[in-house]
């Protein structure tokens, strides 16, 4: 049995978008912090130590992209263990290579169901 | 023409009488058990073919179904009622069991020949034979005889297995990112599955309650989900019927739901992995 939740971050300037994953994610058993965009995600991430052990964040965002967010993250080793899904409207294969390469462990294309996240997590292992 | 009853969220519920009719009808045409519950899952898939066919309502439909004997309309009844939805990796649990544990055996004791026989036993649009096609690629085995062979009753799912293709929400799900850059190639807003996995994946229609003897045999056969629609006679004659196809110790995977447990006593249940496997004896 764990004994505390899981921990995810949300990354994505839309609040709309932002709200369905967290309650997404909510019904999947992790408690939720929030950012609107890549830089905020690297502060929330180094406030909370290494508690965060999943990251949900949109490619196309002001201020810092999520590739450049996920790079930024891969640099840096005390992140190594964090899962990252990429949840984007970007839909080029070639967008979805740049991703993997960048370090994404899934990637998720919008529209999506909450089917489509709690199938994905369960192909990290990260949803029963 | 479209009416208001046509034109409105839902049909008008089928009355009781033509419901027995169609569990009739349905058990005769496919084998399938419509029990008494089903009638939501009736409304669902026959709905649009009573839209197609310009009728009012699914009493309608049971009237033409008993005044006529069109194959057309016959197959388009049965092709809804029996095709399924389908994912790519249905289930993570028997396809990690058969990577880590199946594949290995059987590379083991199939290393003479070089041959992996796999039947993906109701195939409905491709996804499961297509994801064996996959992963067996991904595991480094391209230069190995491969043949997958996807069966079903629905010439219908049947034509869109063979296209391989796929749209944006269907390999949204289940399908690892990895494995759809890899083996997809992008054709407009939807994604075809590229000519190397397709090669590996052939077709045929079958129904699994007909003499299934030609076919195999296999190492490995996926019946999932398929059992649960069937009385308790069609299932031990379908099982026997799959055990026919399979080489000595070859793997039958069955639904969660679904087991060889006082059908055919001839099947060894072997949990692998969180899996559940049923394997045929010597």
């Amino acid at each position: 049995m764990q004994s505390s939740p899981m921990r995810a971050l949300v990354v994505d300037d839309s609040r709309s978008m932002r709200m369905i994953l967290a309650h997404i994610l909510g019904q999947l058993g992790y408690q939720v912090d929030q950012a609107g965009n890549g830089r905020q995600a690297l502060e929330v991430l180094d406030r909370e130590r290494n508690e965060i052990s999943l990251v949900l964040v949109d490619w196309n965002m002001p201020e810092m992209n999520g590739l450049d967010f996920l790079r930024a993250l891969r640099a840096n080793p005390r992140y190594a263990q964090v899962t990252v899904v990429m949840v984007t409207t970007e839909t080029q294969a070639s967008q979805m290579i740049a991703a993997l390469e960048a370090g994404a462990n899934e990637y998720i294309m919008k529209p999506f169901t909450p089917e489509v996240i709690s199938e994905k997590l369960r192909l990290l292992g990260l949803a029963a | 023409m479209t009416t208001e009853a046509t034109a409105g969220r839902g049909l008008r519920e089928i009355s009781n009488e033509n419901y027995v009719f169609l569990q009739k009808w349905v058990h005769q045409a496919s084998g399938i058990v419509l029990d008494d519950g089903k009638k939501y899952l009736v409304d669902a898939r026959l709905s649009p073919i009573v839209r197609e066919e310009g009728l009012d309502s699914l009493d309608d439909l049971c009237n033409l179904l008993r005044a006529t004997r069109g194959a057309a309309l016959e197959g388009k009844v049965v092709d809804a009622i029996t095709t399924n939805e389908t994912l790519f990796f249905r289930d993570v649990a028997p396809f990690d069991a058969l990577r880590s544990v199946v594949l290995p055996e059987l590379l083991e004791r199939n290393a003479a020949t070089r041959t992996l026989r796999f039947w993906s036993a109701a195939a409905s649009s491709g996804q499961e034979a297509y994801s064996i096609a996959m992963m067996l690629l991904d595991m480094g085995l391209s230069s190995w005889k491969i043949e997958i062979c996807g069966t079903d009753i629905s010439e219908q799912v049947l034509e869109r297995a063979r296209a391989g293709r796929y749209l944006q929400i269907e390999v949204n799900r289940g399908l690892p990112a990895k494995f759809l850059v890899r083996y997809f190639d992008r054709a407009g807003l939807d994604w075809q599955i590229k000519p190397e996995v397709r090669r590996l994946v052939r077709f045929e229609k079958r129904d699994l309650r007909d003499d299934l003897r030609g076919l195999g045999p296999y190492d490995v056969v996926f019946c999932r989900n398929v059992l649960i629609y069937f009385d308790i006679e069609t299932k031990k004659k379908i099982l026997a019927g799959i055990r026919g196809c399979m080489s000595p110790n070859a793997y039958l995977s069955l639904g969660a739901a679904e087991t060889t447990f006082g059908l055919d006593e001839r099947f060894l249940r072997r949990p692998l992995n969180g899996a559940v496997f049923y394997q045929r004896g010597e």
